[in-house]
This record gives C-alpha cells, sequence and structure tokens, in this order.
C-alpha cells in the first residue's frame, strides 16, 4: 500500500513534498482511517497544548550555584527512541555506574532533566520525542547519541527517518559513533554539565525563542499529528 | 518548669531540621550500602540535596487544579505531623516536641493521612498511571496497617497506656527489657509493615520505575517533586525514630538514637537486597495472613 509513498518521500528528503505528493499522502492517510486522537489535538496549529516562554534565568552568583545543582543533579528521561538506547542499560549498571555523576534515570517527562536521543529517529517516533521533549520542564536539556542523530548516519535515505535530530529539537551536545560505548555517554554527560556550569545550558529558552522555525521544521515532516490528546 | 509555647516551638523547628538532615544522610548513605552490594560506588551523600535545589529550582511547573497543588503539601502535613508529635530523645527537653498522653494514636493518624491527601492530588493529575500507583498504594497501605495497628494494640495493651513517652519510660532498664524481648511477636510483626511502610524492596511495587513509572508521583514535577523529597526524608526519619522509641528502648541522647535507627533500617535495607518484589496481591495476601497472624500473637503474649 505505502511503496508508491515511500519512493517520493525518498526523493524528497528534506524538503516540502509538492502539491501532487501531499494530495497523494492526504489520500493515503485517509485510506488509513482518522486515528481517534486526531481531532482532539490540543492545538493542531502548534502540536502541543501551549506556546512555551522564555524563562529568564538569575543572575550572578545564586545562578550559578542553580546551574551546579542542576548540572550535578541530571535526570534522564527512561525513553528509548532508538537502538542507542541498550547502551543505556550498561551505563547504569555496576561496570559505568553513572550514578556516580549524579546521573539518574526517570520515567516520566515532567519529573527529567536530560532527553536522550538514542539513535535514528524515525517521524513516529519524532512526534513522541517533540511530545515529550514539550512535557519536560525548564531548564532542559538534549544529549543526541549516534551519528543518526547527527546527518542520519546509514538511515540518511531512509524513507521513514529524520537525518538531524537539532532541526526539530534543541540539542546541547552531540555524541558521535555507531554506536556510541557507555564511556563515550560518560564523557558527553561530563561536557553536559561544564555547558551547564558555564550557564551554555539554555536550550530550552531557545527553543522557545524559535519556537516557530522548529515547528516549521517539525511540520514539514510529520504530517498527521494523531497524538492522543492531553486527558491531563 | 513548664517550658513556654514559644520556646517549646524553636525546640520542635530545631529537632525538626535535625531529623531532614539526618533522614536525607541516612537515606544517601543507604543507597550506597545497596549499590556497594550491587558492586557499585552510587550517588555521592549530598546527592539528595542537589536533587532538591534542582527540582526547586526548575523554572517552569504545571498545574492540573487545586486538590493536585494541595496534595504534596497535605503529604508533607502527614510527615512533619507525624515527627511532631514523636519524643526524639528521651527525657530530653528540647527533644521531646509536642508529645502528649494519647500520642501513639494520633501518630497512627499522621501516619497514613499523608498518603490519602498524595492519593486525592495524584487523582487529580489526571495520569492513568498515577490512578493505578494510588490504587495500589491505598491497597497495600490498607493491608500493612493491620498488622502495625495490631502491635501497637499489643504494646497499648503490654504497657497500659498510649502515650509513646511511657512506653519508652517502661523500658528503661536494659536491653532485655525492649518490646523486642518483652515482645517479639509484636515486634517481628510491626517490623513487617515496617518493611511495606518504606517500600522497600519485597513491596516495592507501589513507587517502583520499573512497573508503573514512579507510581502516584507521575506528574509531579518541579517544586511539588521537591516538597515530596523533602518530605520523604523527614518521614523516613519520623518512622524510624518511632520505631526506635516502641520497640527498641529509645533513645536517650543523639548518639544512641543514630546508632538505633541506623540499624532498624538497614534491616529493611538487607531485606530489600535479598528478595525481589511482590505483585501487589502477592503483598497483600502476605500482609493479611503472616504478620497478622503474628501480631495476633503479640497480642496473646501482652494479655497473657
Amino acid at each position: 500500500m505505502s511503496t508508491d509513498i515511500n519512493k517520493e518521500d525518498t526523493q524528497t528528503q528534506g524538503g516540502q513534498p509538492s502539491g501532487d505528493q501531499q494530495e497523494s499522502i492526504r489520500q493515503v492517510v485517509e485510506a488509513m482511517g482518522e486515528y481517534p486522537g486526531a481531532a482532539d489535538a490540543s492545538d493542531p496549529q502548534l502540536f502541543c497544548e501551549a506556546r512555551p516562554k522564555v524563562e529568564k534565568p538569575f543572575r550572578g552568583v545564586f545562578e550559578k550555584f542553580l546551574n551546579w545543582a542542576r548540572a550535578n543533579s541530571l535526570w534522564v528521561l527512561g525513553f528509548g527512541t532508538g537502538c542507542g538506547a541498550i547502551e543505556l542499560r550498561p551505563l547504569m549498571t555496576s561496570r559505568f555506574d553513572a550514578s556516580r555523576f549524579g546521573v539518574a534515570g526517570r520515567a516520566t517527562p515532567r519529573q527529567s532533566s536530560v532527553f536522550i536521543i538514542g539513535g535514528y529517529a524515525s517521524v513516529k517516533t519524532l512526534k513522541r520525542i517533540v511530545r515529550s521533549y514539550e512535557q519536560m520542564q525548564n531548564p532542559k536539556f538534549v544529549i543526541a547519541l549516534g551519528s543518526c542523530t547527527i546527518n542520519g548516519g546509514m538511515y540518511w535515505d531512509s524513507y521513514n527517518t529524520i537525518n538531524r535530530i537539532d532541526q526539530y529539537i534543541p540539542v546541547d551536545v552531540y555524541i558521535t559513533g555507531c554506536m556510541p560505548r557507555p564511556e563515550a555517554i560518560l564523557a558527553g554527560f561530563v561536557k553536559l554539565q561544564e555547558l551547564i556550569k558555564a550557564g551554555r545550558g539554555e536550550k530550552a529558552n531557545e527553543y522557545a525563542e524559535h519556537f516557530d522555525w522548529y515547528k516549521a521544521n517539525q511540520k514539514k515532516v510529520i504530517k498527521d499529528w494523531d497524538m492522543p490528546d492531553y486527558n491531563w | 518548669m513548664e517550658t513556654s509555647l514559644v520556646l517549646k516551638i524553636a525546640y520542635a523547628a530545631l529537632s525538626l531540621f535535625i531529623a531532614f538532615n539526618y533522614g536525607i544522610l541516612l537515606g544517601a548513605t543507604m543507597y550506597r550500602i545497596r549499590a556497594r552490594v550491587q558492586g557499585r560506588l552510587g550517588i555521592r551523600l549530598f546527592q539528595p540535596y542537589l536533587d532538591i535545589i534542582k527540582n526547586n529550582a526548575k523554572r517552569t511547573s504545571i498545574s492540573h487544579g487545586i486538590m493536585f497543588y494541595l496534595g504534596p503539601i497535605f503529604r508533607i502535613t502527614g510527615g512533619v505531623g507525624t515527627f511532631l508529635f514523636i519524643p526524639m530523645i528521651y527525657g530530653s527537653v528540647v527533644f521531646s516536641n509536642f508529645s502528649f498522653a494519647g500520642d501513639v494514636l494520633l501518630v497512627l493518624y499522621f501516619i497514613f493521612f499523608g498518603q490519602l491527601g498524595m492519593a486525592l492530588g495524584a487523582g487529580e493529575g489526571g495520569h492513568p498511571y498515577s490512578a493505578i500507583g494510588v490504587s495500589r498504594g491505598l491497597a497495600q497501605m490498607t493491608a500493612f496497617e493491620v498488622p502495625f495497628t495490631l502491635a501497637i494494640i499489643a504494646l497499648a495493651v503490654q504497657y497500659n497506656t498510649l502515650s509513646i513517652t511511657e512506653i519508652i519510660a517502661a523500658q528503661q532498664g536494659g536491653i532485655l527489657s525492649w518490646s523486642l524481648f518483652t515482645n517479639p511477636a509484636a515486634t517481628v510483626a510491626a517490623l513487617i509493615a515496617f518493611l511495606g511502610m518504606n517500600m522497600g524492596n519485597p513491596f516495592s511495587v507501589v513507587t517502583a520505575p520499573q512497573e508503573i513509572p514512579i507510581g502516584p508521583p507521575v506528574e509531579y514535577h518541579s517544586n511539588y517533586l521537591g516538597l515530596l523529597q523533602t518530605n520523604r526524608s523527614i518521614f523516613t526519619a519520623a518512622k524510624l525514630i518511632l520505631f526506635m522509641n516502641l520497640f527498641f528502648g529509645g533513645a536517650t541522647n543523639l548518639l544512641v538514637m543514630i546508632i538505633k535507627t541506623f540499624f532498624i533500617y538497614m534491616i529493611t535495607v538487607i531485606i530489600g537486597v535479598a528478595f525481589p518484589r511482590f505483585r501487589v496481591e502477592q503483598s497483600i495476601r502476605f500482609f493479611l495472613v503472616v504478620p497478622t497472624l503474628i501480631g495476633l500473637v503479640g497480642l496473646v503474649i501482652a494479655l497473657w
């Protein structure tokens, strides 16, 4: 059913599909039937509940102190978005023991402050990534893992994965490799801590500032925002 | 001389401050001990402070309504309330808090007050996982309340009093006069209930991140979560001091208190690292059979 669409998407990688293509995508989506949540999305224009606001940091020593606390208490959202998530398990267990660095896993986006994009992100996952990222509270940080998040890696010409994650959500630290080993991820965490301590972990504000640009990019690839509505 | 109310409040604030810090450091120490069992180094000793600061320093937070807002406040009221009616050090004016003739009953109430408030608040969060967490938590709580209350009744009958201070006074005069030895069955029943109360490992299904994420507080974030974490350390200290007072002869100074509560906490750690997790229906069945029967035996011993 979707072979034609796949071909067309491959040809228009990274760009806006032409009118004909959009029409055929629309037909396929209609043929598949509307998802139950599609009509209830809070704001279909924004794909989210409300537009985020820029939250100004404090100034001086106080903000430095808070940043020090933030840097040493990194709660990672336990959402494995790609194959890289497999490297996060040994990170927490006895061999690498990331809790020495104040890194802990957290099962809900509301409570976490670090989002690790674990490798390739398909368009379907990207919706969940955007939703989870927007549910996290400011300040929040993103670590992108593996070459797939930087330039697509081995999936660069795949029909349903995105190539550069920082087009869709802001990224603080990239960790290269396919896959990066836990040592590399630990090094990435240390780098992120340095950035936060230096007061450069303000990507959540950057997302709020350039919200329209990020949304436009997201809409280029996400054709049907069929995420369930917030019921809470 | 009767201590004036203002002075009493100042003393209570001091002991609350000590209990808060002690609870945090004890929790971190136990985390490190557990990590060592697993062959890790674990968190730094001051990590919980950083977590609390970080959560309170989050710039945004979302409210889901008044009850959601009040949930953590009820929780910390429960924790502080429990603590304020337990004498921390036996015979000390500074650390006697607001203990009075019927404080055991009030403490029994306060231990569960916070969880009920939290259940209402988490319910308004509207997240399906918090509803499941709440139903699991309340079911398990109702189950361990039975052996715990039986143990308390056994002590009340045995010492013929409802005052914690008098229960401690009755246990003075050597190790063999502790409730641990005068009524071992009640002590065992209460300690098993204590495992459930601490939500340590065999009974950790309610808040285990691997089960239903985080349990009832799944929607709580930022400063709500900071408040809940603050409460956790106060509440842990309060429960440990309560158990020390009821079953292990109380403490006459801070050092004895620290040593005794450390080893009481170690019981839950040792059992926690040795046993896997019960499902909620298994833990309810367990609480309503084994410790309840042991508690009844304790009541018989007390009536003997």
